[in-house]
């Protein structure tokens, strides 16, 4: 019954709205004054001309795996974790704390101490509203949402009283001990022989992020309790009648994606700032909605579509650096990505299936 | 392209025509719903359309209700051509429709839901005068008695359709289709149902009947036209056919309408129910201290008008649903406090294969070999370690157990969606009875079934039962109550209202006891 072959639902319809949200993107361009075409250019040299862009990229995207999984768990077990902004900055108080107040004798231990703090701190602030919907009711978007703001507050708190070294004017914790300093991407690539630029912020985080693709990959398609998770979210009843509990399962999948979320702090916080500062999350939360959407909840779309946000991100960034193009201009076309690979999804699948259906008419 | 059987036109009448029906072929993508079908019905007759679930009986009818829009094909009304684009056109054509699910606002009165769509102004109080007026005429024409005052929710089911057939005749409908209109009644109820039919009839109007039972088209129609694979394979008098002829018909083989079976011989008591009771989430009490007992080797049948507690029934003893009461099973008790509990009923050997098998019994996007797994996803041979399931050994058992089982098409990777309602209903059962459970519990076993599968799946409970298994059954169907059980236990609204032996018991005491007359 199904209309289209797997890889053109998988691949050629996500294209063909990533192509149309380019087009109306350039004439926004060409509306302003630009020229698109160089603009295109520029975003492409940019972000991936060099391996200083790659770096740049690819540290973007390893936020976005992070929070694009942490939606996707969610969302597979029919949840709508709005929440990863949130439950990412308490990650960030999870590394900070880590990394402040622990003597690591090495970074690689460190980075095992505070991965696992950022994880259970990001899990525990899903927790919350994941007990609420489970027990109470009260629908996990509206909490999870209402959630960022209390964790914006008091991270601000937080770092405003508590973290904040006396004397210092700026709402931002100690520097962490340069001993902790992660391994940058360049230096990894460095001991394999392959030259890659070290002053950007690319680092081991990444890896750890596609560990957490192929983690999620096994989670969902291998074990038990992703066959739970996948049964949930499909029909709520049918699981209650195979003895699945809901309590539970909402419960296991809220942790499980607050716990994703919060890894991304091991990107920000200790990989590249190397203190908490106020706001570190910058919207990856967000992003990662779009990335789960785009990338239909699928550990490698998630990968694909998070190296393309950063694409946009650090694009967008060298537009902003070298042209009048204004900042906000980027906001529009990741706008319109979103727009079309997640939300109109359907505009462009419908006509895409109509079309095959008429091939296989032609054949048969 | 006549498959078999007789010629679609060999019935030709010479009465004037109310419907006619010319070369009409829908597709749904790929899926020919319907292929090439012409139909002629006469005016002030009853048309029997049958078939099997799939076979394009509804298709066929929503085009003729404008629903959708036949890819080929006329329809002609009273002789002349007429296009129905939209449901506004079929009832300017003076066509009406009666759904298996009532269209009808629960909180409007009987009155207000007639007038619904047809006010005629923007003010009520005219209209409502002439529809009171009109109303009074017609139920006196047609024997419809109904207050039109009375609020829909308070009306019994019986006569939530008879307004359904009145918002029809006040539209002045001369053709009225009925989608499965017994499905939801007592016996009684559609013996007055079928009085009304005949009533129009008598009154020059048309009637089109579309059901799966053949006792209704033997009873009621002149004419039955029978639908298989989005094909009409024949057009018949009734008075020439025989129920056979018509499953053989439908089904495209010969089948066996009556189930074999030897006598029971019951065994130790296996299942005890004794005054259980169950609330729903308004509060409202489901179940009403209901007591019953099955032995192994034992069917069980609970017959009932649906929603007398028949589900609720099946729900808490399959750990669906919380009760009170007691419940043992070979003797011990079994507790009834924890919801989702269906992990311990199927430890304790409880198997269920529930009444609605597309949203409790599986996960529809699910594969067949992942369906498999459903509710035994903890079962050790299906386990590789403590965290990791062994999906190839899944696969292996879905493979097995769809070759044994008869499903087709034998794909385990195929989705849950994809399979016909008797193919999806066979994974069910490969699922639950295949591990010999001690009880099994069944509801609605054969509801969207074709008939070839209705008689493999009748086959496997009797074959559950002689193994020495219990089998409680619920189902809507008094046939299959009838054919299949060894006790009966007639429910209504949450009660045993008494229990009876098939092999002394009749149709219209079961249709009594369903009624809640007698106990």
């Amino acid at each position: 019954m199904t209309a289209m072959p797997k890889w053109a639902d998988a691949v050629l319809v996500p294209l063909i709205s990533l192509l149309i949200a380019f087009v109306i993107s350039g004439l926004v361009i060409l509306a302003i004054g630009e020229d698109p075409i160089a603009a295109m250019k520029l975003m492409i040299t940019g972000a991936l001309g060099s391996t200083y862009g790659w770096g740049y990229t690819l540290y973007y995207s390893t936020n976005f795996i992070f929070t694009g999984l942490a939606v996707s768990v969610a969302f597979q077990a029919g949840l709508f974790n709005i929440g990863s902004e949130g439950q990412a900055s308490l990650g960030g108080l999870g590394v900070a704390l880590a990394c402040l107040f622990v003597p690591w004798p090495h970074w690689s231990l460190a980075l095992i101490g505070a991965a696992t703090m950022a994880a259970l701190f990001g899990a525990a602030w899903a927790a919350i509203p994941a007990y609420l919907q489970a027990k109470r009711g009260s629908h996990v978007v509206i909490t999870t949402i209402m959630f960022n703001y209390i964790a914006a507050a008091l991270m601000i708190y937080v770092l405003v009283t508590l973290l904040r070294p006396t004397g210092s004017m700026d709402t931002a914790s100690a520097r962490f001990d340069p001993a902790l300093k992660l391994p940058r991407l360049g230096d990894i690539l460095g001991l394999v022989g392959i030259p890659f630029n070290n002053r950007n912020p690319a680092n081991i985080s990444l890896l750890i992020a596609l560990a957490s693709c192929v983690g999620v990959w096994l989670l969902m398609g291998r074990t038990r309790l992703g066959y739970q998770l996948r049964a949930f979210g499909k029909s709520e009843k049918a699981s209650v009648y195979a003895g699945i509990n809901p309590v539970r399962i909402t419960m296991y999948a809220m942790l499980i994606s607050g716990g994703l979320s919060g890894m991304m702090a091991i990107n920000t916080v200790m990989g590249e700032a190397n203190r908490l500062l106020l706001n570190s999350v910058e919207g990856a939360g967000f992003i990662g909605i779009a990335v789960a959407l785009m990338g239909r909840s699928h550990p490698v779309g998630v990968l694909l579509a998070a190296i393309l946000f950063g694409f946009l991100y650090q694009g967008g960034a060298e537009l902003a650096l070298w042209t009048t193009i204004p900042r906000e201009l980027i906001i529009v076309i990741q706008a319109l990505v979103i727009l079309f690979t997640g939300a109109m999804d359907n505009m462009v699948r419908k006509p895409v299936e109509s079309l095959f259906l008429l091939l296989r008419k032609g054949k048969a | 392209m006549q498959t078999s059987g007789r010629q679609a036109t060999a019935a030709p009448t010479a009465a004037p025509l109310a419907i006619e029906l010319r070369g009409i072929s829908k597709a749904f993508g790929p899926v020919q719903a319907n292929k090439d079908i012409s139909i002629e019905v006469a005016k002030g007759s009853i048309h029997g359309i049958i078939g099997e679930n799939g076979a394009g009986k509804s298709t066929l009818m929503s085009i003729l209700y404008g629903f959708y829009k036949a890819d080929a094909g006329e329809i002609y009304i009273s002789g002349n051509l007429t296009p129905i684009p939209d449901s506004q056109s079929a009832i300017r054509a003076g066509i009406g429709m009666v759904f298996q699910h009532f269209k009808l606002v629960q909180n409007f009165t009987v009155l207000e839901n007639v007038i619904l769509g047809a006010e005629g102004g923007a003010m009520l109080r005219g209209a409502m005068a002439k529809a009171r007026e009109t109303l009074t005429n017609l139920a006196r024409e047609y024997e419809l008695d109904i207050d039109p005052d009375a609020v829909v929710e308070d009306l019994s089911v019986g006569h939530q359709q008879r307004l359904e057939i009145l918002k029809a005749l006040y539209r002045q409908a001369d053709i009225l289709i009925l989608d499965e209109p017994t499905g939801v009644l007592t016996p009684a109820e559609a013996d007055q149902l079928f009085r009304i039919l005949n009533g129009l009839k008598d009154q020059g109007k048309t009637v089109i009947l579309i059901t799966h039972k053949l006792r209704e088209i033997m009873e009621i129609t002149d004419t039955v036209s029978v639908m298989r694979r989005g094909q009409m394979t024949a057009t018949i008098k009734t008075a020439d056919t025989s129920p056979e002829e018509l499953a053989e018909l439908m089904v495209g083989r010969k089948v066996l309408l009556s189930v074999d079976k030897r006598p029971a011989t019951p065994g130790d008591m296996v299942l005890e129910v004794e005054n259980l009771r169950v609330r729903d989430e308004a509060g409202v009490e489901r179940l009403k201290g209901v007591s019953l007992t099955i032995r192994a080797g034992e069917i069980l049948g609970i017959a009932g008008v649906a929603g007398n507690g028949q589900s609720e029934l099946l729900e808490v003893l399959g750990g669906i649903a919380r009760g009170t009461g007691t419940v043992r099973l070979n003797g011990q008790e079994i507790a009834l406090t924890a919801a989702a509990d269906g992990q311990t009923r199927r430890a304790r050997g409880i198997a269920h294969v529930p009444e609605d098998r597309q949203h409790l019994g599986l996960i529809m996007d699910f594969t067949a070999w992942e369906n498999v797994a459903f509710g035994y996803h903890h079962a050790p041979e299906y386990q590789k370690s403590a965290l990791f399931m062994d999906n190839d050994a899944i696969r292996a058992d879905a493979a097995s157990k769809m070759e044994r089982y008869d499903v087709r098409p034998p794909i385990p990777t195929l989705a849950a969606k994809n399979f016909s309602g008797g193919n999806q209903q066979k994974i069910v059962v490969a699922r639950e009875m295949d591990r010999n459970p001690n009880l099994l519990l069944v509801g609605q076993p054969t509801r969207g079934v074709d008939i070839g599968a209705i008689e493999f799946i009748h086959k496997q409970i009797i074959a559950l039962r002689d193994a020495g298994k219990a089998v409680l059954l619920v189902s809507v169907e008094l046939d299959e109550i009838m054919s299949l059980s060894d006790r009966i236990a007639v429910m209504f609204d949450g009660e045993i209202m008494g229990e009876r032996d098939p092999a002394t018991t009749d149709e219209r005491e079961l249709g009594l006891l369903m009624a809640g007359v007698v106990k």
